[in-house]
């Protein structure tokens, strides 16, 4: 690994980072249900950039780390974040050629499914779930996705990581 | 035709997933993990103090704009409280003396005594769903698993993961916690069971018939010190709501915590000494004397 590109792994770190912050910031009751999935948006981001490097392993980790912050069940997250590196490896070069806006659809059935998995796996270990919104979160993130490309990809650009 | 590539990105996502499965079947039937999650625990609390740290800097802020005039007000209101305090603590030192005299002449042995230290909630946000707060006590302050918080009011929840330098506490009213507890008037032993709503709890097992008597709407509710995890007789909850329920065997009854669960910023852990530690410090305060 030369310089440039350890150089580059920090500016991923450092996005994934702040996607943690955003996470876990407290927000109004109101809001809670609808704060968008900050984490996996920036997964999928990377994925679809950077599918060599970036994918199921990347995905996973953060995932554990996401477990432990929201006090889930160990690999909750780490599950559903390894699928939805997979998926976007995967349909990478389709997605670099879609429009913003189905780009933006796409990323919302990734994050809906992602939900759903979620409650699948809960009500599984039988701990109980609370009837909340579950497409609320895909929602936002949807409404949110083509900006956070434009900031993320600027990124990407000013500190050349590839 | 699959591809080579395609092959190897499989194979990962599997290895992955069962990676993932495995973990969270190992989570949930054993502790094996406990070890673990206190480590990572501790790994993630830069990001956690990091999210606290402007909540709290505006909060001191907003204390030190305070004008001069407001802060004498409170300083003479809290040293009147103070006052009061006092007052009533000689009499309960004096009672307290008296029953564990009284326990040793009957030979009746039971955790006596209890130590508290304050801890500072973080602005941290857990889990929308559930009721959850993060503290910034843990493993290398002494606190443990299943450790009871408690408040001015009341008690707030019991500690359910320890890491290195901040713990979770799960509140009385999420939905997967029960406390044992005890009607303060006729002595009446239920469950209080989180509804994972704020400020509600259900009270479990009440009989049809006891509604008559044993309790009523206002009734004060302490814990009862079932269950070996929460000291005896604090505080829990306002009774709000009792209804017969006809057709099936228990009544249903709802009740009001009374500490603000979800509104503090600091909360006390409570460590309970063992009968032979409070004697042996009576012993030295009657030697020192």
């Amino acid at each position: 690994m030369n310089v440039e590109q350890h150089h580059s792994t920090w500016v991923i770190i450092l996005s994934f980072f702040i996607s943690f912050i955003l996470a876990i910031m407290p927000l109004p009751d109101w809001a809670l249900s609808w704060r968008p999935d900050w984490v996996a948006l920036v997964l999928i981001y990377w994925c679809i950039a950077l599918p060599q490097r970036v994918g199921i392993a990347t995905g996973w980790f953060v995932g554990i780390i996401l477990d432990v912050l929201n006090d889930t069940l160990l690999g909750q997250h780490a599950l559903a974040f390894s699928l939805i590196g997979y998926i976007s490896v995967k349909i990478y070069r389709k997605m670099r050629l879609f429009p913003r806006w189905q780009q933006a659809i796409v990323v919302f059935a990734l994050i809906a499914s992602a939900k759903l998995l979620g409650v699948l796996i809960h009500s599984l270990f039988g701990s109980p779930e609370m009837n909340q919104p579950l497409f609320y979160p895909a929602l936002t993130s949807l409404l949110l996705w083509p900006w956070l490309f434009i900031i993320l990809r600027d990124m990407r650009r000013t500190y050349r990581v590839s | 035709m699959i591809s080579k590539e395609e092959r190897k990105l499989v194979l990962r996502l599997i290895v992955f997933l069962f990676a993932s499965i495995a973990l969270m079947l190992t989570d949930h039937n054993s502790d094996y993990l406990k070890t673990v999650r206190a480590q990572l625990l501790g790994g993630v609390y830069p990001i956690q103090y990091l999210v606290n740290w402007p909540v709290k800097a505006g909060q001191s802020l907003s204390k030190n704009l305070n004008s001069h005039f407001q802060l004498l007000g409170e300083n003479a209101n809290l040293r009147d409280d103070n006052l009061r305090l006092q007052v009533k603590l000689q009499k309960f030192e004096d009672i307290k003396n008296e029953n564990q005299r009284l326990r040793r002449l009957l030979g009746a042995s039971e955790k006596l005594g209890e130590r508290v230290e304050v801890a500072e909630v973080l602005a941290v946000n857990i889990n929308q769903s559930r009721r959850k707060i993060l503290i910034n006590k843990g493993l290398s302050d002494g606190v443990f698993t299943h450790q009871p918080v408690i408040d001015a009011q009341g008690v707030i929840g019991q500690v359910i993961e320890v890491g290195i330098f901040s713990s979770i506490v799960m509140l009385i009213t999420d939905p997967e916690h029960e406390l044992p507890v005890q009607v303060v008037r006729t002595g009446l032993r239920t469950v209080a069971k989180g509804m994972g709503t704020v400020n509600r709890l259900s009270l479990l097992y009440l009989s049809n018939t006891e509604l008559n008597t044993s309790i009523k709407v206002g009734d004060l509710i302490v814990t009862s010190g079932a269950g070996q995890k929460f000291p005896k007789g604090y505080l829990v909850a306002t009774v709000i709501q009792v209804n017969p329920d006809i057709g099936k065997p228990y009544a249903q009854g709802q009740a009001q915590p009374r500490s603000a669960l979800e509104r503090n910023w600091e909360v006390l852990l409570v460590w309970q000494l063992e009968p032979s530690t409070v004697i042996n410090d009576e012993f030295k305060t009657i030697n020192s004397q």
